[in-house]
């Protein structure tokens, strides 16, 4: 939660800025119009937002405390309309996700995505964006061509995927006798990179667009100064460029790790239901397979609860590394 | 280092753009060839698997050496295929009803919710607000199995276009888009409207929502492709083939149904087509109304 603080700042300034711009302006008679007006428009206001705000505890904060409940009971699917109890039973199944190894190998292989994911989309989206930044011709092809894997569906993408690196595929018919055995999608070493390179190369687009955009706010005069001081391309890049958009960074760093941990079509899809002996299972995906698959939704509900806290500690420290220096 | 080989590239660009206003450009074309082999490069990378799609789905027998990379007897019969094996029209179908039902809410609720957050004072409203910024920070799939027990076994609305739309139903970032916009416009015009003495609605309608349309357009841009391209809720919510969206019966013609057509590639590779298409179209046609600035502000303000 505290990885909101910079966007919260910038909210509660807007905020100020528009209750200074509607307070009263001081003299008498308008001052009084402007409660009367400001009573009905707060009836109004509360009404407008009246049907999100049902929507945000319908979706978000019953599920969420749905969650903890159910984490803490022996819990069953039931028919519709049909009750079951559902026992308390403390941390137990806490203890079931700690002492699952698969939940462990999920856990590593959700490391290892970052390890590779992260570092190779912030260079990549950063190189780009730089380059697209410049006055260049065929920006609008260029920009559009890096957006396509974001707009489209896992599903259609994973299916081309499939083709390119299968073992009978183009990618293995190129590199011939180099190919690797087993293949790609089906070696157990390989499995959980190859969804990363594929998360990464589907999400860059998305973060090309929000440093392009970060880079608008870095500042001519710094280049000039730099320049001045006898600072070539390279040295401009990283004295300048990577520190102006540092805010940027930390925000990809993060969606990085949410994308990380709402894995669940790649693995599902990319590499049958999990790779060879769990390869690629993501904590997500054992959800499923425990919650769904196998009705073990209590298990499963733990594992969440496991995963938000994990999540959200990772974020924590991405944010203080990203932020050093600052 | 690559300067040499790039030469032929940095010369073309340097000589036709003698662009006063960059003189680094013109003094060390060596920097304009790199960035072109970056972006080259990356173009590459990002289209040949779209090229691939489509070459793929339309040969007669789909294989993956290397001549299939090159368009041959080309025929529509994988998309016949496919058709045949999932209902492609029935799963559009599906896939729409989903999308414009999340489009719909998203455009009313969210610009009724967007505009009080952003312009009418009320209590709560900054608690609102903070949960909105919270709600696009929380990994949307940690929730999906409170809410499957909630919609599918408490509700019963399994297999029902209802529990396919609501957890998408109101787009955050969407609401984000539009009180970020209404915020932005001056406000003496809502003061003199407001002493005219139009209610809200009416100046939300005749004065807010005409100036905000390129906040509209961006906002429809990116609530379409979440539902329309959303894997696991539908996938959890639909156990009926006639009520799966394309994504869904795309997945499980990829994972069991292969086997039933002739050229199974082709096919799947068809329906990734069919599937991918409408996202591709509608940016492509709105590309222009759709700037990085947009998203920045969607995603920090």
């Amino acid at each position: 939660m505290t990885n909101l603080r910079p966007i919260a700042a910038t909210a509660g300034d807007a905020t100020a800025t528009t209750g200074a711009a509607t307070a009263p302006t001081g003299d008498k008679p308008r001052e009084g119009a402007a409660t009367r007006h400001g009573r009905t428009r707060s009836r109004t206001g509360a009404l407008f937002v009246t049907p999100y705000v049902l929507f945000l505890l319908l979706v978000f904060a019953v599920p969420m405390v749905y969650t903890l409940w159910i984490s803490v009971h022996r819990f069953y699917f039931t028919a519709p309309g049909t009750h079951i109890d559902s026992p308390w039973v403390g941390l137990s199944n806490y203890r079931d996700v700690f002492t699952d190894p698969v939940v462990g190998r999920a856990f590593l292989n959700i490391a290892v995505f970052l390890v590779i994911n992260v570092p190779l989309t912030v260079i990549l989206s950063l190189v780009l964006a730089a380059a697209l930044n410049a006055k260049i011709r065929f920006r609008a092809f260029f920009r559009a061509a890096y957006y396509l894997p974001y707009i489209t569906a896992s599903v259609a993408l994973v299916a081309v995927w499939q083709f390119l690196f299968g073992s009978d595929g183009f990618v293995n018919n190129l590199l011939g006798s180099h190919a690797p055995d087993p293949s790609w999608l089906v070696n157990s070493h390989l499995a959980m990179p190859m969804i990363a390179f594929f998360v990464t190369w589907k999400q860059l687009g998305f973060f090309v667009m929000l440093y392009l955009a970060s880079l608008q706010n870095v500042g001519k005069e710094l280049y000039e100064a730099a320049a001045v001081d006898g600072a070539g391309r390279i040295r401009q890049f990283f004295s300048v460029t990577v520190p102006g958009v540092r805010p940027a960074t930390t925000l990809v760093v993060i969606y990085a790790i949410i994308t990380g941990a709402n894995l669940f079509s790649e693995p599902y899809l990319l590499t049958g239901g999990g790779g060879p002996d769990h390869a690629s299972t993501s904590p997500v995906l054992l959800m499923y397979q425990k919650g769904i698959e196998q009705g073990h939704p209590d298990f499963a509900a733990a594992l969440g609860v496991v995963l938000v806290v994990f999540v959200l500690v990772i974020s924590l420290a991405a944010r203080k590394l990203t932020e050093r220096g600052n | 280092m690559s300067a040499a080989t790039t030469t032929p590239e940095a010369d073309a660009p340097a000589a036709d753009l003698p662009d006063p206003a960059r003189p680094s450009a013109a003094r060390r074309p060596w920097g304009t060839a790199v960035k072109y082999t970056v972006l080259s490069l990356g173009a590459v990378a990002f289209l040949f698997p779209f090229y691939y799609m489509v070459v793929g789905s339309l040969r007669k027998t789909t294989t993956g050496d290397l001549s299939s990379a090159v368009p041959g007897g080309l025929t529509g019969s994988s998309y016949t295929a496919v058709n045949g094996a999932i209902s492609l029209g029935r799963s559009l179908v599906n896939s729409g009803i989903m999308t414009v039902g999340v489009l719909v809410c998203t455009l009313v609720f969210g610009v009724l919710a967007g505009y009080a957050l952003a312009q009418l004072h009320f209590r709560g409203r900054g608690t609102v607000f903070a949960s909105m910024l919270l709600v696009q920070m929380v990994p949307f799939q940690l929730l999906t199995l409170p809410l499957y027990v909630l919609v599918v076994r408490d509700y019963g609305l399994g297999d029902n276009y209802i529990g396919m739309i609501l957890p998408f139903a109101i787009n955050s970032t969407a609401v984000f888009l539009f009180r970020q916009f209404f915020l932005q416009m001056p406000q003496s015009l809502f003061e003199a409207a407001r002493l005219d003495g139009a209610g809200e609605l009416r100046i939300l309608w005749k004065v807010a929502l005409p100036m905000a349309r390129p906040a509209v357009l961006t906002a429809m841009l990116l609530t379409f492709i979440g539902p329309w391209n959303e894997f696991l809720w539908p996938f959890l919510v639909t156990k009926n083939a006639d009520m799966q969206p394309l994504a869904v019966s795309l997945a499980s013609f990829l994972s069991n149904l292969q086997g039933t057509v002739s050229n199974p590639t082709g096919a799947l590779l068809a329906g990734a087509c069919v599937l991918a298409a409408p996202a591709v179209a509608l940016f492509l046609l709105f590309q222009r109304h759709f700037t990085s600035t947009d998203i920045d502000s969607g995603v920090k303000g």
